[in-house]
């Protein structure tokens, strides 16, 4: 006979436990004031507004920094919870010791249109995840979906895991 | 007196996500921006190490670039970011000042071209480096 499957609560608990652990240590994260949408494995990052987003005031318009600034918490954020997410479903439980985040090596933001005085969304799609390189690229929208006022891609150098004397 | 450099200088200040990371414009020419940005526990993106976060480094390089946009004679006092690429060649040390020397070298009636560089303490060693395509204003 098949096991009965997992209670609801601790599937929830489980993955929201994996997204708290990336995101809340992160005092940037908070400084910037970005969330993120969880629909299963699919993560959406928001920005909500408020004024010290703000580049231009006689615009006004998003700062362009804080643009890519949340772009690049959005890859990142993907990409260390794409990673992770196998091993935390059929384990069951979050990997021992300190999470490290992907660093990042290079990110080019392209600017397609002035951000609004509004909330901004990104999702992020892992295009290349290798054992030391992974490719990313981040799309972000305000009112629209399909009118899109930034993208970027970026390179990330993965965290390599921590296991002394089994160097070869 | 009231220079170009005051004029500058307000006017950083009163973008307020620039004034939010607490940058300050250092000197201002033809061309050419120095901005930095003071250590602050807020923007740490690695609470393991207390490194800045990447993002706040791009908000520092954005800003430094548009200035120097915005500074050159022939660019005109607005500007927006077409497209900004940044490599990061390693992490800022904790504590110290990231500054950013920014310099707008080329300029054609509809694009500023820019690149940066951004160093802590220890100026040999570059922390970050960008360049990027800025939009020039018509003049009317």
């Amino acid at each position: 006979m098949r096991p009965p499957p997992e209670p609801l609560h601790v599937i929830k608990r489980r993955r929201e436990g994996l997204l708290r652990t990336l995101v809340d240590g992160v005092p940037y994260i908070r400084f910037l004031g970005v969330e993120f949408d969880r629909r299963g494995d699919e993560l959406t990052a928001v920005l909500p507004f408020k004024d010290s987003l703000i580049g231009n005031p006689r615009l006004p318009a998003l700062h362009g920094g804080a643009t890519a600034a949340f772009l690049e918490i959005a890859a990142m954020i993907e990409l260390a919870w794409s990673t992770l997410w196998d091993g935390v479903e059929s384990e069951g439980a979050l990997p021992d010791g300190p999470l490290r985040l992907p660093k990042t090596i290079d990110f080019t933001v392209d600017y397609l249109r002035p951000g609004l005085p509004r909330d901004a969304y990104a999702r992020a799609r892992v295009n290349r995840s290798g054992r030391r390189y992974a490719s990313v690229h981040v799309e972000a929208w305000q009112d629209n979906r399909a009118r899109l006022f930034a993208q970027a891609t970026g390179h990330f150098l993965m965290p390599q895991p921590l296991r002394p004397g089994s160097k070869a | 007196m009231t220079d170009i450099t005051d004029i500058a200088r307000s006017f950083i200040a009163a973008l307020p996500h620039s004034h939010a990371l607490g940058m300050q414009l250092e000197s201002i020419g033809a061309g050419q921006v120095t901005i930095s940005m003071p250590y602050d526990p807020a923007l740490v993106g690695d609470p393991e190490t207390g490194v800045i976060h990447g993002g706040a480094v791009s908000a520092l390089m954005d800003t430094a670039c548009g200035a120097a946009v915005m500074s050159h004679p022939q660019a005109g006092f607005s500007t927006a970011t077409l497209d900004l690429r940044i490599d990061y060649m390693r992490p800022a040390t904790p504590g110290q000042t990231i500054r950013t020397r920014a310099e707008c070298h080329h300029v054609t009636r509809s694009v500023a071209f820019v690149r940066a560089v951004a160093t802590d303490d220890d100026e040999s060693r570059p922390v970050a480096m960008a360049s990027g395509a800025f939009t020039v204003e018509r003049k009317g």
